[in-house]
């Protein structure tokens, strides 16, 4: 068991699973929900090596870096591929109700799971990736999918919001690119484990640095370059726009972590501050737009605006239980965030819209996706015993122990704009509309998926010591609270 | 200094000419082109300085980096134009909408 | 227009003025890197031997890095994906071909086909590869389909979708092969390695000629089951 290759098939097992889904379409559910249970199992394996034996590194070819490629599994990576693999489970499952027999009918569902497949194999194989390069490759079968699965909507908005994604995207990562291209002129490798021991401040390093940290910038979405996210996420099929705010923006934060704690330890504090103030900005700004919005999921849509914000308050804080709330926001907001875009999903496959003046006792036509909507909210507003809780919690410790009071002010105020538009959503599915308008029943899968990604925001709060204990296999923050 | 860091300062230029085309231009066709030319900067800048040291053969990992980023820009260029007229399709115009920034 | 423009003037010169920094800066930082530096180079020349090819840019590709390779041609596959979840219907006027079209055509595809195997031959010793191999089956493609052949609907199906994926198909299969025979992922046993990569580069030539073609065509083949 311990000898197994398990970062390997947790990369093959959904790219052979994208492959058979492309092959044999009308078995494509069945292939791809397969596929997801397997993954799953899979990176369950991966965890119990991980636990058991620590940090894995794996020389694909046997060559070793800097000629060959390494992957590398320690803590960090593992939690970012369990909650890939909780949520891609959940929206897989979610999936196979909303596509079948939703307006998308067959001929989507055919495009959807080979698409969502490669997707799932592009982030595991990015989470465990130690090398810049191949970092970029990821990166790029990440978007592509991501740009694919919006369009998969269809209609004006989401041709157009996933022509500006790709855009984007593809700038973001040239951006990165020629950063690589630097780094690997001026020390010979594209390693991370090797250029962080070899590297020093020059003009091209600083120059690298920006470049890489300008891209994955825009491709995080981070304020003010996150024009693009709103009109792509809101416009994308419901368990498309889950997984691109849970998962898809969350990648490329995730390198910009390593690189930030790994290869660039030097960077100033000023770079730190400017990141958290954009931070700061970010959580003013998408909660202030998500309370005008009309539209449930382009509410949604500024809320993960707003999330996002919060991550990157632990640069200014620069410690262990900084990096930890970060994280610990990133994994409670992933299953939050998907809860709530298919609990939007659900009321727009109930009611065919998702105008939020017009929710029409939902409450009372539809209990399991309120409650769930409603839990999630919990969790985004950070009121105990969620996971958003301990994850502010934790900055909020990180912040008074710096002396930085001030990031806490951010975080309350955050939370007070998202209980604002909780509760207007809320407010609305308790009264009757207007409009009364024609109800379709919701398949009983996604009503219950939604729920069950809900709780799960919310039982995160009470698995905290589990979960942080698994961050500090491998240790990848004690250098940075050295440094 | 050999002619590589010539090659490789070109390169930056392509980059920086197509990030500006990319900014100006609104037609989607010239934004795709724009995004090829800022890769083959790239490009450029990775082959060109992989033979800098003079009087040796050139550096061929990065060679095999521009083949992988030339199929991943092929790639992204088919979807782009392929999505390009989709929006022409739904929209009536291979433009973007302005920007709504409120 | 000219009032856009007009009020766009300042925002333009902005622009250009930060782009002239920015290009500044890169050139800059492109001109303090080391004026010497062999990167790779070395350990790639000491383990040619052992890669199963001599022109090192291929044992790059397909042994070195050949995981990069293989997520790339993932990539190439997802963006055919993306063309056919896009469009269904194609928007190609048919228009029949004219004689200098026709007459060539016929004259340039079969050499096409056989320079394509050449370049994936040659791929082992000198410049050349999958790659290459492949844009030139692409442009045999490419030729044939302005001439209006397509492909017939009875392979349209299953066999169109196999030959597309058999590049990434063989890589995998190798792969998995390799490590259950106790290797690492995709740690060619160096006797055996020259064959399993020109096994690997003959179904991506493939792959990746009929992945292009079916690009430009731009839209899914009518039915087929």
């Amino acid at each position: 068991m311990s000898d197994i290759h398990w970062p390997v098939i947790v990369i093959l097992l959904p790219l052979a699973g994208g492959v058979a889904c492309f092959l044999w379409p009308r078995r494509s559910v069945l292939l791809g929900l397969l596929t997801a249970l397997g993954v799953v199992a899979c990176v369950a394996g991966l965890g119990w090596q991980v636990v058991e034996q620590g940090a894995q590194r794996y020389a694909v070819g046997g060559w070793g870096a800097p000629l060959g490629i390494d992957l590398y599994a320690d803590g960090l990576s593992l939690l970012m591929l369990t909650v890939t693999a909780v949520v891609g489970l959940g929206i897989s499952v979610y999936s196979s109700g909303y596509f079948e027999r939703a307006r998308y009918g067959q001929d989507r569902a055919r495009h959807f799971w080979p698409v969502w497949m490669f997707l799932w194999t592009a982030l595991n194989a990015l989470f465990l990736s130690a090398d810049i390069f191949n970092l970029y490759v990821t990166l790029e079968l990440l978007g592509l999918a991501a740009v694919v699965l919006v369009a998969l909507a269809g209609g004006a908005d989401a041709v157009s919001g996933a022509m500006r994604y790709l855009l984007v995207s593809l700038l973001g990562s040239l951006f990165y690119l020629l950063g690589v291209a630097l780094l690997y002129h001026s020390f010979g490798s594209v390693d991370i484990a090797i250029l962080a021991e070899r590297v020093e401040p020059s003009p091209a390093v600083w120059a690298a640095m920006g470049l890489m940290i300008a891209g994955l910038l825009l491709k995080t979405a981070l304020f003010p370059l996150h024009f693009w996210l709103p009109s792509a996420h809101a416009s994308a099929p419901a368990p498309v726009s889950a997984l691109l705010s849970a998962l898809v923006v969350k990648a490329s934060f995730y390198i910009l972590l390593r690189l930030w704690l790994e290869i660039f330890p030097f960077a100033n504090a000023a770079l730190a501050q400017l990141l958290g103030l954009l931070g700061a900005a970010a959580v003013f700004w998408g909660g202030f737009q998500a309370l005008r919005q009309t539209r449930l999921k382009m509410l949604i849509a500024y809320s993960t605006v707003a999330q996002l914000g919060y991550l990157f308050l632990a640069f200014p804080l620069a410690s262990i239980t900084g990096w930890t709330g970060a994280l610990y926001m990133l994994l409670s907001h992933a299953a939050a965030k998907t809860a709530m875009f298919m609990a939007a999903g659900n009321t727009l496959y109930f009611g065919g819209h998702d105008r939020i003046a017009d929710l029409d006792r939902a409450v009372q036509r539809m209990p399991l996706t309120m409650t769930a909507f409603a839990l999630a909210g919990i969790s985004i507003m950070g009121l105990p015993p969620s996971g958003g809780f301990i994850a502010k919690w934790l900055l909020l410790e990180a912040a008074i122990r710096s002396g930085q009071w001030w990031w806490g002010g951010v975080l309350i105020l955050g939370g007070l704009l998202s209980a604002a538009w909780v509760f207007k959503v809320v407010g609305y599915a308790f009264t009757r509309s207007e409009a009364p308008h024609e109800a379709r029943a919701v398949p009983a899968t996604m009503e219950w998926t939604a729920l069950l990604m809900a709780v799960l925001a919310i039982l995160l709060g009470l698995f905290a010591p589990w979960l942080l204990a698994l961050l500090e296999i491998g240790s990848p923050f004690n250098r940075e609270n050295a440094g | 200094m050999s002619p590589a860091f010539l090659y490789a300062l070109v390169g930056v230029g392509l980059f920086t000419l197509g990030l500006y085309a990319l900014i100006v231009h609104a037609h989607l066709l010239r934004k795709i082109l724009a995004i090829n030319v800022m890769a083959s900067g790239v490009f450029l800048v990775l082959v060109a300085l992989a033979a800098r040291t003079q009087g040796a053969a050139p550096d061929p990992v990065p060679h095999a980096m521009v083949i992988t980023g030339i199929v991943v820009a092929v790639s992204a260029t088919a979807l782009a134009l392929a999505l390009m007229l989709r929006v022409r399709a739904e929209t009536g115009r291979a433009e973007l909408a302005e920007e709504p920034l409120e | 227009m000219t009032e856009r423009g007009k009020k766009q003037l300042p925002f333009r010169l902005l622009l250009v003025a930060l782009l002239f920094v920015l290009t500044a800066g890169l050139g800059y930082a492109v001109l303090t890197l080391p004026s010497q530096a062999p990167g790779l180079s070395n350990p790639v020349v000491a383990n040619l031997e052992a890669s199963g090819v001599s022109n090192p840019v291929t044992a790059v590709l397909l042994n070195f890095r050949a995981y990069d390779t293989l997520l790339e041609l993932g990539v190439l596959l997802l963006a055919l994906f993306g063309v056919w979840s896009l469009a269904a219907v194609p928007e190609c006027r048919e228009s029949p071909p004219g004689p200098v079209l026709d007459g060539l055509s016929r004259l340039l595809v079969p050499w096409l086909i056989l320079v394509a195997g050449y370049l994936l031959w040659a791929g082992a010793h000198a410049p050349g590869g999958a790659f290459q191999a492949g844009s030139v089956l692409a442009a045999a493609g490419v030729l044939l389909l302005l001439t209006g052949w397509r492909l017939d609907t009875r392979f349209s199906g299953l066999p169109l979708r196999m030959s597309l994926v058999a590049g990434l198909g063989v890589f995998v299969v190798v792969a998995v092969v390799l490590i259950l025979m106790g290797g690492r992922l995709l740690e060619y046993p160096p006797s055996f390695a020259g064959a399993l990569i020109l096994l690997i580069e003959a179904a991506a030539t493939l792959s990746i000629g009929m992945t292009l073609a079916a690009l430009f065509l731009g839209a899914r083949p009518e039915a087929g089951p």
